[in-house]
């Protein structure tokens, strides 16, 4: 590969992390700035696939940008903000699925899954085992005995 | 203990199968947004007038003047799929006298002027979003988008995307007429 075609696909892939944050959007305070950035990474652009505002260049992800900016400055918590877009947008603009009984199902499927899993290789693999240690029953000893006894007198099955 | 095993493949069958059923459905749209406004009060909002245009503005307010439901549209000039709904909306208002507010989304007021005299205007009320607050408080995600709103106030129903073809124009009428025979059992238990 040429170290051209090299550059370009790094500037390729730089471009694909550039900030969405444009610069007329950024607090003066590091401390709030920092933890708007930390809460636009919690919330889905509606209007995206899966991706948070923090880093999508769609106008509603702008707008919701600076509503939590402007929420912080007032004084709100993180809680407060992300409680103030879901109310308006759903459960659907968190990115991670809330704790409660409707996505119990979601949250407990994994361990679930592992479980299951992990009894079912656990039956399979004692049955196995068990089978080895118990040896030849004794008629299939009385086969094989018939079958070498066969073998030693010269007629081949 | 060996015969539960010998159903699992079909359990997992059934299972996997379901979702495939489910996941094929053509009725299904993979990108319907859900929306937490139904059923709920209208947003608090309010809204100027677009500048240079005779249609006073809009606020949430005027949804609750009790003659019934009102639509609210969001639409823009900029707006391509709007300029298509224009006539869907247009014919609603003439045949039906149904009530019809606009919300003006993120548009230049001499554009939206201009797009209003081109095509003519069926708003009663138009409220000029220039920020798109508005927009977040009905929790839009897009523009056009149709709600209707009970007499009461309460948001009934949420069209997202152009109200264009007799599919989601008889969608749409059905859903105002179930919001107009919700209405009247609301006015009548009061």
């Amino acid at each position: 590969m040429s170290n051209l075609l090299r550059i370009c696909l790094i500037a390729i892939l730089l471009a694909g992390q550039a900030f969405a944050v444009e610069p007329d959007e950024i607090l003066d305070d590091p401390v709030l700035e920092a933890r708007a950035r930390d809460i636009s990474k919690q919330l889905r652009c509606v209007v995206c696939q899966n991706q948070d505002i923090d880093s999508s260049n769609a106008g509603v992800a702008r707008d919701l940008r600076l509503l939590v900016r402007e929420r912080l400055q007032e004084g709100d918590t993180d809680a407060d903000v992300i409680e103030y877009v879901r109310a308006r947008y759903g459960d659907y603009v968190l990115m991670s699925p809330p704790w409660k009984p409707a996505t119990y199902v979601l949250w407990f499927a994994p361990f679930g899954f592992a479980g299951l899993s992990l009894i079912a290789f656990m039956v399979v693999f004692r049955r196995g085992r068990s089978k080895a240690e118990q040896g030849l029953s004794d008629v299939e000893e009385a086969e094989v005995e018939a079958i070498t006894a066969a073998w030693r007198k010269g007629d081949t099955p | 203990m060996i015969r539960v095993f010998a159903l699992a493949p079909l359990i997992i069958a059934v299972v996997v199968g379901g979702f495939f059923l489910w996941g094929l459905d053509p009725d299904r749209d993979p990108n319907a947004l859900p929306s937490t406004l139904i059923s709920q009060p209208a947003p608090e909002f309010s809204l100027d007038a677009v500048a240079g245009l005779e249609t006073p503005g809009l606020a949430r307010a005027d949804l609750v003047q009790g003659q019934g439901p009102v639509v609210v549209n969001v639409f823009a000039s900029w707006c391509v799929p709007c300029r298509a709904e224009h006539a869907v909306l247009t014919r609603l208002v003439e045949d039906e006298n149904q009530t019809l507010y606009g919300i003006n989304y993120k548009d230049k007021p001499e554009d939206a002027t201009r797009w209003l005299a081109e095509l003519g205007n069926p708003y009663a009320r138009i409220g000029s979003d220039l920020s798109g607050r508005a927009g977040i408080e009905w929790g839009l995600a897009g523009v056009p988008e149709t709600f209707i709103v009970g007499g009461d106030g309460t948001v009934l129903y949420r069209y997202v995307g152009p109200i264009v073809g007799e599919k989601a124009v008889g969608i749409f009428r059905d859903a105002l007429e179930a919001a107009r025979v919700w209405d009247k059992e609301q006015g009548q238990g009061s």
